[in-house]
């Protein structure tokens, strides 16, 4: 069973005058990963943010779990809940402990017996191998831990699609791949739907069943991801692709 | 309405000697800005220097003038300076002009180093890696850049020097509050209201000059936080 | 400078001292109190009240406390509203405490990361779960800094009682001159007395914004 989560159909986004997203399609079924790969500056990350309400749209339809989105504020904060996503700048909130960091949506948006998000929290914390740190504040943590919570922070709102933006970007390169582990280990354990924006492109060829190669804000090529990087479709991609490896 | 207390600022010749009074509280600010500055830009080059002793000295003259407030400057120059330099009848904006013009150096060398210790290190590594001297790191590298990021501030400081003229009055300057006074007590008995509209007046000019300014350093700022 | 002429001025500079702090704390606190009620009036975008308060801090921040002082003092009489001289400085220095301590909370909010915010809203809060778990907490720390220059500034801003004769200390030092002649001693017991006041006050509010600060980013 395929069950399409979501569906993006004709969307242009602009910044004043200038047009920086061009009719963007593609779909998502559930327990897929998609990457969103491209050169600086290709739209790959104002296309994931606009899929989170973070940046607005000028037309075209996104869709998710069957239902129109009507990009409105309000209804976006409903959204939210079921769109998890973990950004560059792993944002922890620096006055609150790790815990309270984590159960702080599921308690005060989803309102949630308090008990039972810390328990959630713990395991998650477990999952992630830094059950230590519960009462820890982010300030006490290195880059790549932090990145781990805001990830555990993301899921303890049982999220049924994950949004990363480039979430290893700010990384020092001996934690990238802690936090990497964990995404794919969302994916082959959890069945995880996931959409990633990112420049490790190894990590990417790993872990995407479908890649979105963006230029300029147009989608060149919708390829399965062992196609994507065996053999790239358009001519722009492979020089990309060979421009990544050293 | 042959007694609406708005005609007193027309009656006679009230409107120029009201104007005349805010041109004595510009030039006594502007004047003051012009020293204070000029002495402020190098004490706080000076505040960047290694010379320990130099720079306690420095420092010790800012917290002077951050902890005594203006009006007590004021009245220091007001007894102090005749006595200083034996003249009996020392105009009072002259001594306004000393008072301020200490206080402004010392809140520019502030402004100053502040602005000189953010420009990024590297940059003043690169410049000695070239070879330039002292002077030439100073003139081509550091005040260029310091410059920008002092504007802001810079301005505010002048708006809070604009304001701070309304103290002249104290020292018995012939300022803008102090004529609007005159005119008030002149024309009491006939423009009972007319008080409001004088120092309505006064406090519109003050807004008009200062308003613009501190918008125009708060625009800056938010550019500069970018 | 006579130390016998010190002497004797202290009994009253000791009356102005304790007019000073009072004047300051009462005057300190009710900025306050004006400043967080209309940043909060100002960050909520209150139709028209947040305009007509946004008027309001840019009136009081651009004109100088004597005008002020003297509207409240000399004009308002005259239209029946007649304050004693204390009143009105305490009145006055809460009109400008409180557009400056606006302006410092505004900075605190405005000052919050916009990643803060954006992974706020990423975990569906709503504005004011936003405003209240993420921008409040931060933004108070933040304006520590600029809300300890303004009580500093206030308390020199005092000194400015002295023109609708409120005998706070620097009243009282141009009373003791006009009195007995001796500029000197008079001038230098003022100077004193804001230092016992100010240095240890800045020590300790530096000590605050350190604690603030450490207590909330950890930096």
């Amino acid at each position: 069973m395929t069950e399409e989560i979501l569906k993006v159909a004709h969307l242009n986004k602009f910044y004043g005058k200038r047009q920086v997203l061009f009719d963007i399609n593609f779909d998502l079924k559930k327990g897929e990963v998609l990457a969103l790969l491209g050169p600086s500056g290709s739209g790959k990350s104002t296309t994931i943010r606009t899929l989170n309400g973070l940046e607005d749209f000028q037309s075209g339809q996104i869709t998710f779990e069957g239902q129109n989105v009507i990009p409105d504020e309000k209804h976006w904060q409903e959204l939210r809940q079921k769109i998890g996503m973990v950004f560059q700048s792993y944002d922890l909130f620096p006055n609150m402990t790790v815990l309270e960091n984590i159960v702080l949506a599921p308690t005060k948006v989803q309102h949630r017996e308090q008990k039972e998000a810390e328990a959630e929290a713990k395991k998650l914390l477990a999952m992630v191998g830094l059950s230590d740190y519960a009462q820890s504040y982010p300030r006490q943590l290195s880059g790549g831990q932090k990145q781990r919570i805001a990830i555990v922070r993301a899921l303890a709102m049982h999220p049924d699609l994950m949004l990363f933006d480039e979430v290893t970007a700010s990384l020092d390169p001996e934690m990238v791949r802690g936090v990497l582990e964990i995404i794919k280990k969302l994916s082959d354990e959890e069945d995880m739907t996931m959409l990633i924006v990112t420049h490790e492109m190894n990590f990417a060829a790993q872990i995407a069943d479908r890649v979105l190669f963006l230029e300029d804000g147009h989608i060149l090529e919708d390829t399965p991801g062992q196609q994507f990087f065996k053999q790239p479709q358009t001519e722009r991609a492979q020089k990309f692709l060979e421009s990544m490896d050293f | 309405m042959a007694h609406s207390g708005i005609n007193v600022l027309f009656e006679g010749h009230n409107f120029v000697r009201l104007l005349g009074g805010l041109w004595t509280t510009v030039w006594i600010a502007a004047l003051s800005l012009l020293i204070g500055l000029a002495l402020g830009a190098l004490l706080g080059i000076l505040r960047t220097f290694k010379n320990r002793l130099l720079r306690l000295i420095l420092r010790l003259y800012l917290e002077f003038f951050r902890i005594v407030p203006t009006v007590v400057l004021l009245f220091l120059a007001y007894y102090i300076l005749p006595r200083m330099m034996h003249v009996a009848n020392l105009p009072g904006s002259l001594m306004a002009v000393v008072a301020f013009a200490l206080w402004v150096a010392a809140e520019f060398s502030d402004i100053v180093r502040g602005a000189l210790i953010s420009v990024p290190k590297h940059q003043r590594e690169s410049g000695m890696a070239l070879g330039l001297n002292r002077h030439q790191l100073f003139r081509y590298v550091l005040l260029p850049q310091a410059f920008r990021l002092e504007m802001p501030a810079t301005i505010n400081l002048a708006t809070r020097v604009i304001k701070t003229t309304s103290l002249l009055m104290m020292i018995s300057v012939m300022d803008v509050i102090n004529i609007g006074q005159q005119i008030i007590e002149a024309n009491n008995h006939l423009y009972r209201t007319g008080v409001f509209w004088v120092y309505g007046l006064i406090f519109v000019f003050y807004f008009l000059v200062d308003y613009p300014l501190s918008r125009w350093a708060k625009k800056m700022d938010a550019k500069q936080a970018d | 400078m006579s130390w016998t002429i010190i002497q004797q001025s202290l009994p009253e500079f000791a009356k102005g001292f304790r007019l000073t702090l009072w004047l300051s704390l009462v005057g300190i606190l009710g900025a306050m109190v004006v400043g967080i009620i209309v940043s909060l009036v100002r960050y909520f975008k209150v139709p028209y009240l947040a305009g007509i308060l946004g008027a309001y801090v840019e009136l009081a921040r651009n004109t100088p406390l004597l005008i002020q002082l003297f509207f409240l003092y000399y004009a308002f009489p005259v239209i029946g509203w007649k304050m004693s001289a204390a009143t009105c400085g305490i009145v006055g220095l809460i009109f400008l405490g409180g557009a400056y301590m606006a302006e410092g909370f505004s900075g605190g909010f405005n000052g919050v990361a916009k990643t803060q915010l954006e992974s706020g809203r990423a975990l569906g809060m709503s504005r004011w779960q936003l405003a209240r778990y993420v921008v409040f907490p931060q933004g108070f720390a933040l304006s520590v800094p600029a809300l300890a220059a303004n009580v500093i500034f206030l308390i020199k801003e005092t000194s400015i009682f002295s023109v609708i004769a409120i005998p706070e200390l620097t009243n009282t030092a141009l009373d003791l001159i006009g009195l007995y002649y001796r500029s000197n001693e008079y001038l230098f017991v003022l100077v004193i007395a804001y230092a016992i006041i100010l240095i240890p006050l800045s020590l300790i509010l530096t000590w605050l914004e350190r604690k603030v600060r450490y207590g909330t980013f950890g930096n």
